[in-house]
Formats: C-alpha cells, sequence, structure tokens
C-alpha cells in the first residue's frame, strides 16, 4: 500500500488560496462526485495523502490518511479479520477521507452504525490553514467539542480531512443471506419481530415483493436461524451490489430522479407514484419518480424525515431542485455560523451542501 | 469545615445587580419556580464533584418549555450567564453554578412523552431519569443502553451534556451513539431541531456536536432517544487473577478473538474487597484483580462466546471462574460492580473519583504508574474500569479534614491524565472537563486547537451566556499553565497526545 505524507503541501495549498481568495473544490477519488450541489473552484486532491498511521488489531483502532482507497484499507483490515461496521459505498474509487466526508452508511447501519459512530478522531485542515486534532483513537473520550464526528457528512464545507481515526468492529464468523416473499409492510413488522427474538440480523433490503436479510454471527446459530424462518438462501454477493447501487433498481430508469429518504422505519408507504426499493428496515427508502419534488419534501418533512435528491435524472428533470433537504431558518443560521467559524474565507466547497454554506 | 480549595474560576463578569432580572424572572415564573436566598439555594452549589462549589444567586426551576424559553430570553436580554442542571449527579464541576448568574434546573421537566414499541424510539423531557427509561420500556422488550453508574438518579438531559456512557457501551455505544433527535433552545431562547425521524438528517451532523458538549451550546428541552431490544438471553462471567497484568492480558485476548461483550469490567483487590464487604457479589477476595465479562444476545450465540470466553481466561490464568448460574446469581455480580463507588467510599472520609482513557496496550503500563504515585503521595487508590474500552476510573482515598490534603490529590490526579494523554489517550472518558479538568485540556490541546473550540462556542452563542467558563481554557490560562509546567515538569511537555515514554 502507498504512504505518502502530503499535509504540509496541501496546506501550501490552502494558504494560497487563501492568500489569493480563490476557492477550493475538494475531492478524493471522484466516486461521489454526482452528490451534492455543483462546486465551482480550484480543485485540490487528497489522492496523494495516502497510507494508514496507525494499525493495532488487538485495539480495534486504524488510523488512515485521507487519500487511502477505501478498498485497500477493507482488504487489510479482513487480513485482521476485522471490518468498519459502516459499509460505506465504494461506488468504484471511494477514499477514506471522501467517505467519512459524505458520510454515507451501508447495508448494515441499522445494525452496527454510521460512519460518525465509527469516527474516533481526526486531523483537519481548517480554513485558516491550521492543522488540528481533534478526538483520539480511544473508544470514549469527551474532551472538547466532538469537531471529529462533526466531520463526518460535512461535505468537505468545515476543512479538509487530513486523516482519520476509526473504531473497527470484529468480521462475524459467518454471515448468511435469505430472500422471502413480503411486500414493503409485511418486511417492516417482520424484521422488527425478528430482530426482538435476538436473531442477529446484519442488513435488509424489500423491493419488488421481496425481503433480503443478512444475518451474521456464529454457525451454529445462523443453522439454527435459518431452520426456525425458512425463505431461500442467496448469495452474500447481493449487499455489495446493493451497496454500490449495481442492482437494477438503481441502473434503470435513469430517465427518473433517484430520491434517498430518511424516515423513521414504521412510517407507512407514503403516497408518492414510483418505485421504491427498501433500506435499514424501512428507515431509509430510495424513490425513483418525477414526482414533483415539493410534494416529496412536504410529504417526507410531514413524517419527520428528509429527502435528497441523491442523483438527478438525466433528462434534467427537476434540475433546479436543492440536493439536500432544506433547513429550518434557524438550524441553517448555525450551519452558517459553523461554516464560518471553520472555514471563515469560505474557501472549502462553498454551496456543495446549502447555498449559504 | 472542610479544607477545599476556592474554586479556580477563570470567568469573572463586571458586577452586575440582579435585582431588575430577579424582578422580570418572577413575572415569568410561578412563585415556587424561583429561589434566591442562600439557605434555599445552598443544595446547588455544587454537582456531583462536591469539592468545587460556588453558590449561584438566583436559582430557576421551571416546569415547562415555555417557561425555559422565557428565562433564556430575559437571562439573554441582560447578558446574564445561565448554567443549566439536571440532577446535579455530574462528576466535573460542568453544573457549577455561576456566582454572576443563574442555575436553570430542569429536574421538573421529567415527563416521558412517548415510547414508540415500532420505532424503537422513547421521546423525553431533559429530567428523566436514565433508569426510568428502562423501566418505563420494559413492557414492550425494549431498554435504554447507556448506563451510567449514576442512573438511578441521573438525568437524560444531563447524559447528553456529557455524552455519558456506562458499563454497556462497549457494545452498544456512548449517548451519541443512542440518541437520534433533540429539540433544543439556543442561548437566546430560539428553537432548534436536530436530527430526525430517521436515522440521517440533512445537514451537518449537530446531535455529535451537541452532545457533550456540557451545556455550552444550548439548552436540550426534548430528546428522542433509540431502544434497543432486551437481550433473550445474558450471561456473567466472574474470572479472578493473580496479577493485574494478567487481568489485562485477559481483556485483550478477549477483544482480539471477535467477542465483543456486553460488559466487560476490572476491579483491582481494594475495590473488589470494598464491593464484596458492601454488596455481597461473591467477589474472590485474595484475587489481585476480578473481571466481569458479560455476553448478550441470541441464546446459541451466547452459549458459543461463553465457551470461548472460558477457555481464554483459563488460557489467561485466571485462578477461578464462575459462571453465573442464574439470574439471580448474575443480578449479585453487578451489583458488586455497581455500588463499587458508593462501597470504596465506605473505606474513606473521603475519595476522588478519575475518569481518562487509555489505549488499551497501555493498561498494565497505566496501572503501574498509578500504583508508583499511590506510594509516592501516601494516598490509596482503588481502581474500577471499563476495561473493554481502556476507560479508567481510579478512586483517589483521602481526608478533605486533613489541610492540604485536597490539594495533594488533585496534584496526583493531574499527574494521571497526564499519564493518559502521553499514552495516547484521553483526559476524560465519559466524566466531562466542566471545571475539573479544565488544566489539563491545555496539555491535550494545542492553542490552535483551542481557539478553533472557542470559534465554534462564539458561532452558536455570540454573547458567551451559556455555562461561561467550563470546559475550554482560556487562551490566557493556556499560556499560564505552559509557562508554569515549563519550569516545573519541562519534560512532561507533549502539547497534543503523542507518544512519550516516561515512566
Amino acid at each position: 500500500m502507498n504512504s505518502d505524507d502530503i499535509s504540509t503541501a496541501l496546506q501550501d495549498q490552502v494558504l494560497r488560496a487563501i492568500a489569493e481568495n480563490a476557492p477550493l473544490r475538494i475531492s478524493g477519488g471522484g466516486s461521489k462526485q454526482f452528490y451534492g450541489e455543483a462546486v465551482a473552484g480550484t480543485p485540490l486532491s487528497t489522492l496523494g495523502h495516502t497510507g494508514i498511521i496507525h494499525y493495532d488489531p488487538t485495539e480495534l483502532v486504524v488510523t488512515a490518511r485521507a487519500g487511502t482507497p477505501l478498498s485497500e484499507l477493507e482488504h487489510l483490515l479482513a487480513s485482521e479479520h476485522q471490518i468498519l461496521g459502516c459499509e460505506s459505498p465504494h461506488f468504484g474509487s471511494a477514499t477514506v477521507g471522501g467517505m467519512v466526508a459524505a458520510g454515507l452508511s451501508g447495508p448494515r447501519r441499522p445494525y452496527a452504525g454510521a460512519v460518525r459512530d465509527f469516527v474516533l478522531g481526526c486531523s483537519v485542515l481548517n480554513g485558516k490553514g491550521e492543522i488540528l486534532s481533534f478526538g483520539g483513537q480511544v473508544m470514549k473520550n469527551v474532551a472538547g467539542y466532538d469537531v471529529s464526528r462533526l466531520m463526518a457528512g460535512s461535505m468537505g464545507c468545515l476543512g479538509i480531512i487530513l486523516d482519520v481515526s476509526l473504531k473497527l468492529i470484529p468480521q462475524p464468523e459467518t454471515e448468511i443471506s435469505l430472500r422471502f416473499e413480503k411486500d414493503a409492510a409485511e418486511s417492516i413488522k417482520f424484521t422488527n419481530t425478528i430482530l426482538r427474538q435476538g436473531i442477529p440480523v446484519s442488513a435488509s433490503c424489500q423491493f419488488d415483493g421481496k425481503l433480503y436479510l443478512r444475518f451474521s454471527g456464529f454457525d451454529e446459530t445462523l443453522t439454527a436461524v435459518q431452520q426456525q424462518l425458512g425463505g431461500e438462501k442467496i448469495s452474500n454477493a447481493f449487499w455489495p451490489e446493493l451497496r454500490d447501487q449495481k442492482l437494477a433498481f438503481f441502473s434503470a430508469q435513469s430517465d427518473k430522479n433517484l430520491w434517498r429518504l430518511s424516515l423513521a422505519p414504521n412510517t407507512p408507504e407514503l403516497q408518492i407514484v414510483g418505485e421504491s426499493l427498501y433500506e435499514w428496515g424501512g428507515a431509509l427508502r430510495w424513490l425513483r419518480t418525477n414526482e414533483d419534488t415539493d410534494k416529496i419534501r412536504q410529504l417526507t418533512q410531514a413524517a419527520g424525515g428528509s429527502a435528497t435528491l441523491f442523483k438527478s435524472a438525466e433528462n434534467k428533470h427537476g434540475v433546479n431542485t436543492p440536493v439536500f433537504h432544506p433547513l429550518a431558518a434557524g438550524l441553517l443560521n448555525w450551519h452558517e455560523q459553523l461554516k464560518l467559524a471553520m472555514d471563515p474565507n469560505r474557501i472549502f466547497n462553498s454551496g456543495r451542501l446549502y447555498n449559504t454554506v | 469545615m472542610l479544607n477545599y480549595p476556592d474554586v479556580n474560576f477563570d470567568e469573572q463578569r463586571a458586577d452586575l445587580d440582579l435585582t431588575l432580572l430577579e424582578a422580570q424572572l418572577r413575572q415569568l415564573l410561578p412563585e415556587d419556580c424561583l429561589q434566591t436566598s442562600a439557605e434555599q439555594n445552598r443544595p446547588f452549589e455544587a454537582d456531583g464533584l462536591s469539592a468545587y462549589r460556588s453558590l449561584p444567586m438566583i436559582v430557576v426551576l421551571p416546569e415547562n418549555v415555555a417557561q425555559v424559553k422565557a428565562v433564556l430570553q430575559c437571562c439573554h436580554n441582560f447578558k446574564v450567564p445561565v448554567v443549566t442542571r439536571g440532577a446535579g449527579t455530574g462528576l466535573s464541576g460542568g453544573a457549577l453554578p455561576h456566582r454572576q448568574g443563574v442555575l436553570l434546573v430542569l429536574t421538573k421537566l421529567n415527563r416521558i412523552l412517548d415510547i414508540d414499541p415500532d420505532n424503537m424510539t422513547a421521546r423525553l423531557e431533559p429530567g428523566v431519569r436514565n433508569l426510568a427509561i428502562s423501566e418505563a420500556a420494559a413492557i414492550h422488550g425494549l431498554y435504554y443502553a447507556p448506563d451510567p453508574s449514576s442512573q438511578i438518579a441521573c438525568s437524560i438531559g444531563g447524559n447528553v451534556a456529557e455524552n455519558a456512557g456506562g458499563v454497556h457501551c462497549l457494545k452498544y455505544g456512548l449517548t451519541v451513539n443512542n440518541i437520534v433527535k433533540l429539540e433544543l433552545l439556543t442561548a437566546s431562547g430560539e428553537p432548534i431541531t436536530l436530527g430526525g425521524s430517521g436515522l440521517d438528517s440533512a445537514g451537518f451532523d449537530l446531535l455529535s456536536l451537541m452532545t457533550g458538549s456540557e451545556g455550552m451550546l444550548g439548552v436540550v428541552t426534548e430528546i428522542t432517544v433509540k431502544l434497543l431490544p432486551r437481550p433473550i438471553q445474558a450471561k456473567a462471567l466472574l474470572a479472578a487473577f493473580a496479577s493485574v497484568g494478567n487481568a489485562c492480558a485477559a481483556v485483550a485476548d478477549i477483544i482480539t478473538a471477535g467477542i465483543t461483550p456486553g460488559g466487560l469490567e476490572m476491579m483491582d483487590n481494594t475495590a473488589l474487597c470494598a464491593a464484596e464487604d458492601f454488596a455481597n457479589a461473591g467477589y474472590p477476595k485474595d484475587a489481585a484483580a476480578i473481571l466481569l465479562v458479560e455476553l448478550d444476545g441470541h441464546p446459541l450465540s451466547v452459549a458459543a462466546e461463553t465457551n470461548k470466553v472460558q477457555q481464554l481466561l483459563e488460557a489467561a490464568g485466571a485462578t477461578s471462574i464462575q459462571i453465573a448460574k442464574d439470574e439471580q446469581q448474575r443480578q449479585r455480580f453487578w451489583a458488586g460492580r455497581k455500588n463499587a463507588f458508593p462501597a470504596v467510599g465506605r473505606l474513606s472520609p473521603d475519595y476522588y473519583c478519575m475518569d481518562g482513557t487509555i489505549p488499551r496496550r497501555a493498561l498494565a503500563e497505566v496501572l503501574q504508574y498509578i500504583d508508583d504515585l499511590s506510594q509516592q503521595y501516601q494516598l490509596t487508590v482503588a481502581n474500577v474500569f471499563h476495561a473493554g474500552d481502556g476507560n479508567l476510573h481510579p478512586l483517589i482515598l483521602f481526608d478533605a479534614n486533613q489541610p492540604g490534603e485536597f490539594e495533594k490529590v488533585e496534584e496526583m490526579g493531574a499527574k494521571v491524565l497526564e499519564k493518559c494523554i502521553a499514552v495516547g489517550g484521553t483526559i476524560t472518558g465519559e466524566h466531562g472537563v466542566g471545571l475539573e479538568k479544565i488544566n489539563q485540556m491545555v496539555k491535550q490541546f494545542s492553542d490552535q486547537e483551542i481557539r478553533q473550540f472557542h470559534a465554534i462556542k462564539r458561532a452558536l452563542d455570540p454573547d458567551d451566556i451559556l455555562n461561561p467558563g467550563k470546559n475550554i481554557p482560556t487562551l490566557r490560562r493556556c499560556q499560564e499553565y505552559r509557562a508554569l509546567q515549563k519550569t516545573t515538569h519541562h519534560h512532561n511537555n507533549q502539547p497534543n497526545g503523542i507518544q512519550e515514554s516516561l515512566s
């Protein structure tokens, strides 16, 4: 694996950008370029900032530089029978820094945790060009404000993540996947019921009248689970395909917008015409539709959730819609103030999340 | 008269006449929700860190969110500091009142607003006691996982302010990992909602920033927590060791084997003997250390893990292993651990509870260092800790009636925390910085990092109204403390938690 510390060069580029008042557009592997609002600015790439700074398997913690490819990190962890619990998408060439900055979690999220739950600490380049460290490499740490978790999902608007310490989880001894004939409502109920019986569900997905579940644990437990639940055994390869959106649901119908709805798992199906795919026991819902964007946002908000325009339709339907769910005035103000506290000259990814952030 | 030093508080405001503020607050609150006499306010002069005391001028105990809002708006108009207090069980002086301010006590906001078994969440007012959540959720077979030792008394609002942990956070996470939504009021009384009903929400992860911010960024008025299904089965193992080192090695072996116990706790001889005398937990008093391991989940998984852990404990040199044969015995094993603090409290007039976290690999080294300090300072230490996540709670025994003894304890405690930083750990795992560890913050963070913290505070509370002077040291204190350290401990001056080898 490559290992190269270019933090000084990155710092120089930031200081130059501040001096020239020339905003930067941060990128890693470029796998999530499609995600978020378009950003103008001089490109700054973290791709050269690579390598594992520290990895002690007995501590269940790894510290990696931002430009380290996610696949390389996962490969290393697998050699020690450990995994990243958030199971974030690769979308081809994701880096560790990009994973944290985008904050997108994968199929294991409701059962293990989100990206932010595994962030223990990080070093960041702030908008003054200072290299700062927050958090640390230990499981519990409440010294100062939790800036490192704040970086998760900040889309590069608060600073450049240089390196990050992540909590790891042991690789389960075995995993099996089962498929059942169930509609969305039945699936939510069924998944909830078996979770309460202590059955070790580690991923769930429902579309097209079928429920897909993954279970993780010891051999004997999973054998018993399969006997108890029945269902049809399928390959575990289903989950990386779901994670990276390679299923036909995602690749077909590219003339329609792809929405990502975050809702309480038990929320009844929203009255929106279109095809949906449920993950996370119903808490994450993908929707293919060209229905009115305001209607989608209103219905989602009324149910206490939020709607992201994850990918716009190829025919640019709804192209003027904000990507991320609009914030209430007070909350937006906090975003603007925090942006200025971390990036007073507004040089990092300005507008990627919200116009004024 | 106890011999405690004066509170070391940087935050001083120009003298304010609070009479007008008091008159306005009286208009806003029912009569029994505001108190100003020293006699009435005395119980609020300290939180769980009783060594630090400061008598508040005005204590308000609002009964609803509208009153909290009115109090905040009023204090904001007067630019008067507001310190929010929950149950007052915090151990770092986070709820220590401001001498020139208002103490906002939220214990009357103690309603469980809703339990949603289908979405496995509970909506709570901030004054709800931690344990009351699990008690109320029990009929649905659910519980709230974070369980700090003070869970009988501590409130969920305080848990959010401190990012409280507990014995189950190795497997189930801290407060930050178990909340989904917060309603809060800003310093000027504006309502803001963070998070939502789903697992993600739009924008920055302000739930993370708010959790553990020690009441300095907002006043939390409603909390939605995640509930978990009560494990179908839980098994507890109690292993005795002839040396602390062996017990530490066993901890590493369990984690490395890929097992994440629901609880993994260690107690040294002083602590386990005190706990045994107090709670009759069944601890072997001749052991140098005991490990308490709890495995929970699906019955088949629990059986497999129990076998594996038993083998690992034997291989690590356990002198005895007991597996709780029924629920009653399991509860008894835990009763010792859960009552360890009060049990140790019986050994001496006072004790000082520390809260550093270190990488597990440094456990044996740091315990040896604490032992050396204990002899050097002639102060007995009982060690109780969350071994699974490296969170130490050394309890330093002392007598506050002895002049100068508390200063000695603080000095020794500071050295323990600095050692935690030196081995790559942190000065506080779950108790918070408050006022207690404000000096050690200077050790853990650079001036630039401290400045960044202040910028965040200013961004959300521009007038520095909420709990001023806590958590983040002033830059002046940083400079003074660094200068002092240079003259006294120049060998021990690593600003940023970088490895150093001294012992």
